[in-house]
């Protein structure tokens, strides 16, 4: 027996949150560009039409009509197949997103598992793109690439198991039905969100965590090589990248879909777009830390505090109980 | 909500990957059209390295303290796994849950100690 409504509304799932994804993703350059001008005292792109906003497309014509080239002396297979991996993993995190009641690619049971499993695969993009373009550069930003995101790793997940212990699920969206029936969990959970925010931007490499791109000391890191619609596609991937961090810190930590008068799907737009709008203010204004600076920071420091936070989190619910 | 629930879940997650893959060649075959291929020009054969002569192969050997250094992270990761199914049924384990959490928790600082007191820590 097939419900046919339901097959067409889940087919248009998919592709209203892919092609969804990949247009903010492509519109938060601009928006990046425009902030940061802002931040900066100066204009940012404003002469491709209305306040420059077709300078997105204006860039898409040209990276298509780049030379996309391939360096003799990479592994041609991995050179091309690095790029592909970002874009496939976080995107494939969108699927288990609740952005309103009923409206999610899928609701597994495992969503949160799925979105940490996912964000691990985002590794592997950039260390085989920093090895295979056999580039002294590349291979140093792919170096830090894996030390960098391994160590943020560890903690990004133990961050959030608080919010897994207040809501004993891993489906998102009963995570955030708990949240719209409660209190939210960015309350409870101030260090796992503080935690989950630092874990997340370096796991997207964003600045003040960019140390695989580093442009002062490494050119551009681990896509030093990289031209053309490739290169684009690590681009397009920083930026699905952040998409993805506000959408799930929004999900996890700031009731979701839930709240007043507005429809759900505009609360959620909402609260994700405020987080986009705090990366980009981040990125603005921190500068860089050294590398044992970071590495350090994350082991001696995050690491012990998000095991405190889980232990002192568990204590207090069986106190409330 | 039993098995055929998760089997139509996964399957929209594999129409998800099936589409989000044609997004994905789609554009690299679209660059592959519409790309101009240049001519090799002799800076275009060497790997960029700010205008040095660039000597040697960038696939050299890393020093072995790496391979502390992914072990600890395997360490934790695994610990991450075990606390995972623990977190979800919390509520019915009770404090005998947390208290044997805590023990098994410290057991693995007690290595983090050990491995920072060791020097695997240090980075400079």
């Amino acid at each position: 027996m097939i419900d046919w409504a339901d097959t067409v509304w889940r087919l248009f799932t998919v592709f209203a949150v892919l092609i969804g994804a990949l247009l903010v993703a492509a519109g938060l350059i601009w928006v990046e560009r425009r902030l940061l001008a802002l931040f900066q005292n100066r204009y940012g792109p404003n002469v491709v039409g209305p306040f420059g906003t077709l300078q997105v497309v204006a860039d898409m014509v040209k990276i298509f009509t780049k030379e996309d080239w391939v360096p003799p002396f990479a592994d041609k297979s991995v050179f091309v197949l690095a790029p592909t991996i970002i874009m496939a993993a976080v995107l494939l995190s969108f699927a288990v997103i609740p952005f309103a009641p009923g409206f999610q690619v899928v609701n597994l049971n495992v969503g949160l598992l799925f979105f940490l499993a996912m964000s691990s695969m985002g590794v592997y993009s950039v260390v085989l793109g920093g090895w295979s373009s056999n580039s002294k550069y590349s291979l140093l930003g792919g170096v830090r690439a894996a030390a960098q995101m391994l160590s943020y790793e560890v903690f990004m997940g133990l961050s959030l198991m608080g919010v897994v212990l207040l809501a004993g699920s891993f489906d998102l969206a009963t995570i955030v039905d708990a949240q719209a029936r409660g209190i939210w969990y960015v309350v409870p959970q101030i260090v796992g969100f503080v935690v989950f925010l630092i874990a997340g931007s370096a796991e997207t490499r964003r600045l003040p965590f960019d140390l695989p791109e580093a442009e002062s000391e490494l050119v551009a890191g681990f896509h030093a090589e990289y031209s053309g619609m490739k290169f684009g596609m690590f681009y397009v991937g920083e930026y699905l990248g952040i998409t993805l961090l506000s959408a799930m810190i929004a999900t996890l930590f700031f009731g979701g879909w839930s709240g007043p008068l507005l429809p759900p799907f505009l609360w959620f737009v909402v609260k994700a777009a405020f987080f986009v709008g705090l990366f980009i203010l981040l990125r603005g204004s921190l500068p860089r830390p050294r590398y044992d600076q970071l590495m350090a920071w994350g082991w001696k420091f995050l690491l012990p505090l998000s095991l405190l936070n889980l232990l002192v989190t568990g204590a207090v619910i069986l106190a409330m109980a | 909500m039993g098995q055929e629930f998760y089997l139509t879940g996964y399957f929209y997650a594999a129409v998800f990957l099936a589409v989000g893959a044609v997004v994905v060649l789609g554009g690299l075959i679209a660059s592959l059209l519409l790309a101009p291929r240049g001519h090799k020009t002799r800076e275009k054969l060497r790997a960029y390295e700010s205008g040095e002569e660039p000597v040697g192969t960038a696939w050299v050997q890393f020093p072995v303290r790496f391979y502390i250094f992914a072990l600890l992270f395997v360490v934790f990761d695994v610990e991450a796994i075990f606390l995972f199914a623990w977190a979800t049924r919390f509520g019915q384990l009770g404090v005998v849950g947390l208290v044997e959490m805590a023990i098994f928790i410290l057991v693995l600082v007690a290595g983090l100690v050990y491995a920072w007191r060791k020097g695997v820590l240090k980075w400079t």
